[in-house]
């Protein structure tokens, strides 16, 4: 009865969508403000009705009801509970319905905090994301039903695919998610201004934080996945490139483009026409990156089913939004303007660069994944194209790009000198140059990379120091706190996202410079030396954990003959589908990572055995962070808050255009 | 220079640096592409030589041997009509069994033998990874009676 009840209120859902995606658009169009008003209880309507088709099919998996196929399909009775309700998103039907969901709570909490928008643009915005909505509800009701039943009801379920049983897999998905459809905010805003014709500063300034709360949580979700398949692949790599990890990679590439873009649509009214581009862009990758990941296009653990129908209606939906929304965007965008002129040499120049070399490097990723994809579908073969390509061109796309981080900030708006900056910015290179060429010395191997990375990361720390210096000499205040404290929070979000770059660099330049990897056969008793760290195997154990039985390896590390830790990887056989699946344990460090996976049982109870030591693998992760604690601290300016737009109006004109002088 | 002739001067320098760009990223593309082969492809010789690919099909059962060092294997890869031996030194996925679909990516040395630098078996137990099940079903498409001589003579094998 409750699954019924769940696919009843998803096909209501889908009646209020329908509703809520022509009424509102066709009102503001005609200026109908009867009709324009339809918009915010159908989107709060919505909500609470997909909110409840997730409750019903989270009661069906607390509850192991096994008669709906999909529970059957993807949990089992010794899961635990919150593998069980992380299981909804284990696989195809009920990720798209979290997919749903949180689309629906992105058109709330902007049915939540639009109160300063006009009548007409907040009814343009609630009407488009009802438009995608229709289509992630049709598709769900017409080929991919969380709901449907199996009868007669399974004695026991297949159980989650083992890999998935993880803390980071309970919360990846939905953080990613997050960051996916919170770029429908900011596509719905750029469609909604092409619809009504009017671009301007406010405008920007409106979709500026949910873009980067969007932005913040693909950068966190990316971070976590990566992290995952670190730690739970067990054979230590962070990224691989894998066609499902450049499916969420693309839309952040161009989604860090838009936060750039926006930025200086709202500060100086450029860009416009490219911003709206970008917009589209990010959600377009956005439903491309669902598509490749959740279609059975791509083999992976993400790609649960190959089903024919349900690839070509997600690619019928893709042609309909990016198609539709580029004819949007050919016909209405001449209308949009322009924006100001500048200088090649400016801050919105640089921007600009930042914004071709994001939007390159993403095409270049495009291609990489694309391409072995296209040739397939026509037939002509099958290639796959390596990590190797993506490194190439990686990197010297990227260093550029890096190297104007540092220089961006400190140029002024519409004409810069070049000289001038040169003068600020000679102790920032100089140091960043000296300390890049001697730092690998000191640490023993010097490869051209090394320094490189070095260099680019140094090179952003010392220009943010610079930049910030700079900063305080222009605000208020006497003392020194004063002067950091006036300075405004979107300021600091820019400087910390920054550096978390240049902490992510660090970590990348680290592993790949000194990372050391050893495959070996260890008998009981015997050491393995890696890094500076002696390992010895105390051999293993058969342990019994609720769904699975293992056999867990004893490793005591030191270093210098003093005990570091002990660590207990464990090979691990999941009983419900007799699946093997290595665990590594890992002793996580600031400065390194030690970590040990098991292999093979051999002859004696020897094992085969990889070991790995990380220098500053855990920066990776950490920089991703950073990143998005400084997207949070950009958000929480107060330009942005309700209650100050509120008092907006009564300050005086020439106070707001000093402020936004300053800002 | 006027202004309009500075613009035009910019917007030529920009599609310059992106002409380049677009011609490192292609030539980076076009020698990293790593292409795909049948294990019966690899036994008739068409696979580019000292060049890396990948070879898929089924781990075949009873093949795989592992030698005193714990490390190296040593199985056979078919497409049910031509087998080709894969060696590898290291530590195989999870997922690895006789009988089950497997895509290695290495070279072909001159014994006729496939040195593997890399096993994939990324997909779950129930599954098979495309290209291995392509393979699968390319040999059977390709005629029944190939199928009935599973086994290559053993002088074929060293001829190659």
């Amino acid at each position: 009865m409750i699954p019924e009840i769940g696919h009843f209120a998803l096909i209501l859902a889908l009646c209020v969508a329908v509703v809520q995606g022509i009424l509102p658009i066709y009102g503001a169009a005609v200026g109908n403000s009867a009709l324009m008003a339809v918009a915010k209880p159908a989107a709060r309507g919505q909500f609470l009705l997909v909110l409840t088709a997730f409750g019903c099919l989270a009661y069906a998996f607390a509850e192991k009801d096994f008669s709906v196929l999909y529970v059957a399909a993807t949990s089992n009775s010794q899961l635990p509970l919150h593998y069980r309700l992380a299981a909804i998103w284990g696989a195809h039907e009920g990720s798209l319905l979290l997919w749903t969901l949180i689309l629906t709570i992105w058109m709330f909490a902007v049915t939540l905090f639009s109160a300063h928008l006009p009548e007409s643009t907040r009814s343009r915005i609630l009407g488009v994301m009802g438009l995608v909505s229709i289509g992630f509800l049709l598709f769900m009701l017409t080929v991919s039903n969380p709901f449907e039943r199996l009868i007669p009801a399974a004695a026991e379920g297949r159980d989650l695919n083992p890999l998935l049983q993880d803390p980071g897999m309970v919360i990846h998905p939905p953080m990613l998610y997050m960051g996916y459809v919170g770029f429908s905010v900011a596509f719905a805003f750029a469609i909604a201004a092409l619809l009504g014709g009017n671009l301007d500063a406010a405008w920007a300034r409106w979709s500026r934080p949910w873009t980067t709360v969007a932005w913040c949580f693909l950068t966190v979700g990316i971070a976590m996945g990566s992290g995952w398949a670190y730690y739970e692949l067990g054979w230590g790599g962070w990224w691989f490139w894998d066609p499902v990890e450049n499916a969420s990679f693309m839309p952040w590439l161009a989604g860090t483009a838009l936060v750039h873009s926006l930025a200086v649509t709202d500060k100086r009214g450029g860009f416009k026409v490219w911003t709206v581009l970008l917009a589209i862009m990010a959600f377009s990758l956005s439903l491309l990156g669902t598509f490749l990941v959740r279609s059975g296009v791509l083999t992976s653990v993400h790609a649960f089913a190959t089903d024919p129908k349900r690839g070509m209606f997600i690619l019928a939906f893709l042609a309909i939004v990016i198609g539709g929304s580029l004819a949007l965007y050919a016909w209405r965008a001449p209308r949009v303007g322009l924006g100001g002129s500048f200088a090649a040499m400016s801050r919105e120049g640089m921007l600009l660069a930042n914004n071709v070399l994001l939007v390159a490097a993403m095409g270049s990723v495009l291609l990489g994944t694309l391409y072995p994809l296209f040739l397939d579908a026509l037939d002509l073969g099958k290639i796959s194209v390596g990590p190797p390509y993506f490194d190439s061109v990686f990197v010297p796309l990227m260093a550029p790009a890096v190297f104007l981080m540092g220089v961006g900030p400190l140029a002024q708006w519409k004409k810069a000198s070049l000289p001038d900056l040169a003068k600020r910015l000679k102790w920032a290179f100089g140091v960043s140059v000296i300390t890049a060429i001697v730092l690998p010395f000191v640490m023993g191997t010097w490869t051209p990379l090394l320094s490189l990375g070095l260099l680019l990361a140094i090179w952003i720390a010392t220009t943010s120091v610079v930049t910030l210096r700079e900063r305080l000499t222009h605000v208020a205040g006497n003392s020194l706190g004063e002067r950091l404290a006036s300075v405004p929070r979107s300021y600091w979000g820019m400087l910390v996202a920054h550096c978390g770059i240049a902490v992510f660099i660090v970590g990348v330049t680290m592993v790949k410079g000194f990372e050391t990897e050893k495959d070996v056969r260890m008998n009981v008793g015997e050491t393995a030396t890696i890094g500076d760290y002696l390992f010895r195997f105390d051999g293993a154990q058969d342990v019994v954990g609720p769904n699975y039985t293992a056999a867990r390896g004893s490793f005591s590390v030191s270093r210098d003959g003093r005990e570091t830790t002990v660590l207990y990887p464990e090979k691990r056989r999941y009983t419900a589908q007799n699946q093997v699946m290595t665990e590594a344990a890992i002793d996580p460090g600031l400065l390194r990572d030690l970590y040990v996976s098991l292999g093979e049982p051999l002859d004696d109870g020897a094992w085969s055995v990889r070991l790995y030591h990380k220098p500053f693998v855990d920066w990776i992760w950490g920089g991703c962070f950073i990143m998005a604690l400084g997207g949070v601290l950009a958000i929480s300016d107060r330009r942005y808050r309700i209650a100050w737009r509120r008092q907006e109006p009564a300050v005086p004109a020439a106070t707001r255009a000093a402020r936004r002088k300053v800002a | 220079m006027k202004p309009r002739h500075k613009r035009f001067a910019f917007i030529g320098l920009g599609l310059v640096v992106l002409g380049i760009a677009t011609v490192l990223v292609l030539n980076a593309f076009q020698s990293n592409l790593v292409f795909f082969f049948t294990p019966t492809q690899v036994v008739n010789g068409e696979v580019p030589e000292g060049r890396s690919f990948r070879i898929g099909g089924m781990v075949e059962d009873g093949s795989l041997v592992r030698e005193n060092d714990g490390l190296t294997v040593r199985f056979i890869v078919t497409d049910t009509a031509k087998r080709v031996p894969v060696t590898y030194k290291g530590i195989l996925p999870d997922l690895f069994k006789e009988g089950k679909g497997a895509v290695a990516q290495g070279k072909l040395i001159g014994d006729g033998t496939f040195v593997a630098s890399e096993v994939l078996a990324k997909h779950d137990e129930n599954y098979m990874p495309p290209e291995a099940a392509a393979a699968l079903a390319k040999a059977k498409a390709s005629g029944a009676q190939q199928s009935k001589s599973l086994v290559v003579p053993e002088g074929r094998k060293d001829s190659l």
